[in-house]
C-alpha cells in the first residue's frame, strides 16, 4: 500500500513541474509549485509510515511551514511587479533577457 | 480494506483535480481544483496515521495558503486568463514530454522502494500516547533549534510582505477642495444616474432610461458590463460596452414581449421609436402606447 502512495505523490509532483513548465499565469506557476510541495509531503507522510518513525511527519511539518512563509512573500512579489507592469505572465517579466 | 477504498477513491480525486488545476485556463478555477487536491491529501494524511498533519494541512493550506491565493486573484485581477502566445516556439510541446518523461521516471524509480512488513506507526507513537504528544515530543525536544528558526522564518515572511506590498505615496493626497473642483471641471458635474430597476429586476446591469425612452449608458458602471454573451470576455472597448448595455435592456424588454404574447421590441427599435416620437409634434402619445 506504501508504494501506491509514493506513485499518487509522484503522478502529482509531475503534474505540478508540467504546470509549471507550461503556464504562462504567475499565480497559476506558483499554485503548481504549491502542488509539487504537497506531492513531497505526500512522499514523507508515507515514507513515516513504512519506516515506523515520526521523522517523515515531522519534516511534513516544517515543509508546511516554509510552504507558508514562501506564499506570502511569494504573492507580496507578484503584487508589486504587478503593480508596476500591469501584467501576471511571466513572459512579460523579461527585462533581465537582453 | 477501508483504507484501499478511500485511497482509491481519493487517489482519482486528486489526480483529476491537479490535472484540472493545470489546464484550466481561468485562474480561479485552478485554485478551486488546487483546494480540492489539498484536502483529498488531508484525508489521505488522516488515512496514514498523520491525523496532526490532516489538521495542519487543511488550516495551513486551505485555510490560509488558498484564501491567500484568492484574494491575491482579486487584486490582480480575476479575468488575467493565460496567453496561448508561445514565446519559445515548441516550448509546450517540449514541456510536455519532458514533464511526461520525468513522471515515467520517478515512478519507475520510486515504485522499486522496498516495503518490509506492514508499515505501521504504533510502535512509535505508543510510548508518548498518541500521535500529537509523540510529534510534540520531537519537535520540541530533538527539533527544538529548527522550531526556533522557523519563526524567525515566519517574523522575517511577514515583514518582507508588508515591504514588498507597501506603496509609498507620491503625490499628496487630493482634498475635498480639489475633488470638487476636478468634478466641476470635468464633464459631469451633477452625480451619475442610478442603474434602471423597471420595477421588475434590482440588478445593477440594468441600464435606466432616459425620459425620452433611450438606453442610458453612464448609468451602468462600465466594469459591471454584462460580458459578452459568447466570448465570455469583459467588454473592454467602449463599444462593447455600449452593445452589452443595450443587450440587457433589449432583453429585459422581450421578457414581458413574449409573456404578453405581444411583439418583441428591441432596444433598438426602442431608440428609433424615441427619436420619431421627438420629431412628431404630438408627443403625447407616447404614455398611451406605453401603457397599452
Amino acid at each position: 500500500m506504501t508504494t501506491h502512495y509514493l506513485v499518487l505523490s509522484a503522478l502529482l509532483f509531475s503534474i505540478g513541474a508540467i504546470g509549471v513548465l507550461i503556464r504562462r499565469n504567475a499565480i497559476v506557476v506558483f499554485m503548481c509549485v504549491e502542488l509539487m510541495l504537497n506531492a513531497a509531503n505526500l512522499a514523507l507522510v508515507a515514507f513515516a509510515r513504512m519506516h515506523g518513525n515520526l521523522d517523515g511527519q515531522i519534516i511534513a511539518f516544517f515543509v508546511m511551514v516554509v510552504a507558508a512563509a514562501e506564499v506570502v512573500v511569494g504573492l507580496a512579489i507578484i503584487v508589486t511587479i504587478f503593480r508596476t507592469r500591469r501584467s501576471a505572465s511571466v513572459d512579460d517579466v523579461n527585462l533581465l533577457k537582453y | 480494506m477501508g483504507e484501499q477504498i478511500t485511497f482509491w477513491v481519493l487517489a482519482v480525486v486528486s489526480v483529476a483535480a491537479a490535472l484540472g488545476l493545470v489546464f484550466n485556463r481561468k485562474a480561479v478555477y485552478s485554485a478551486i481544483m488546487l483546494a480540492v487536491v489539498m484536502l483529498s491529501l488531508a484525508a489521505l494524511y488522516a488515512v496514514q496515521d498523520a491525523p496532526f498533519l490532516a489538521v495542519v494541512q487543511i488550516i495551513v493550506y486551505t485555510g490560509a495558503v488558498l484564501m491567500l491565493f484568492l484574494f491575491v486573484l482579486m487584486l490582480v485581477g480575476v479575468d488575467s486568463s493565460d496567453s496561448l502566445v508561445e514565446t519559445i516556439r515548441g516550448q509546450r510541446f517540449l514541456a510536455a514530454v519532458v514533464g511526461l518523461g520525468f513522471a515515467v521516471l520517478l515512478i519507475l524509480g520510486i515504485g522499486n522502494v522496498l516495503v518490509v512488513g506492514e508499515p505501521s506507526l504504533t510502535a512509535a507513537t505508543q510510548e508518548a500516547g498518541g500521535n500529537v504528544p509523540a510529534l510534540a515530543r520531537l519537535i520540541f525536544q530533538r527539533h527544538v533549534f529548527a522550531f526556533e528558526v522557523t519563526s524567525a522564518l515566519l517574523i522575517t515572511a511577514a515583514l518582507g510582505a508588508m515591504v514588498l506590498a507597501h506603496r509609498e505615496r507620491t503625490t499628496p493626497r487630493p482634498t475635498q477642495k480639489d475633488l470638487a473642483r476636478a468634478r466641476f471641471l470635468g464633464p459631469q458635474p451633477t452625480p451619475l444616474p442610478g442603474p434602471g430597476t423597471y420595477a421588475r429586476h434590482n440588478a445593477v446591469d440594468m441600464p435606466a432610461l432616459l425620459p425620452d425612452g433611450s438606453v442610458s449608458l453612464l448609468s451602468v458602471n462600465p466594469t459591471l458590463a454584462r460580458h459578452e454573451v459568447e466570448g465570455d470576455t469583459p467588454a473592454t472597448t467602449p463599444e462593447a460596452r455600449e452593445a452589452a448595455v443595450l443587450l440587457v435592456a433589449a432583453e429585459d424588454r422581450e421578457e414581458p414581449a413574449a409573456e404578453a404574447g405581444e411583439e418583441t421590441r428591441t432596444a433598438g427599435e426602442a431608440e428609433a421609436r424615441a427619436e420619431a416620437d421627438a420629431e412628431a409634434p404630438a408627443a403625447a402619445a407616447r404614455p398611451e402606447e406605453e401603457t397599452k
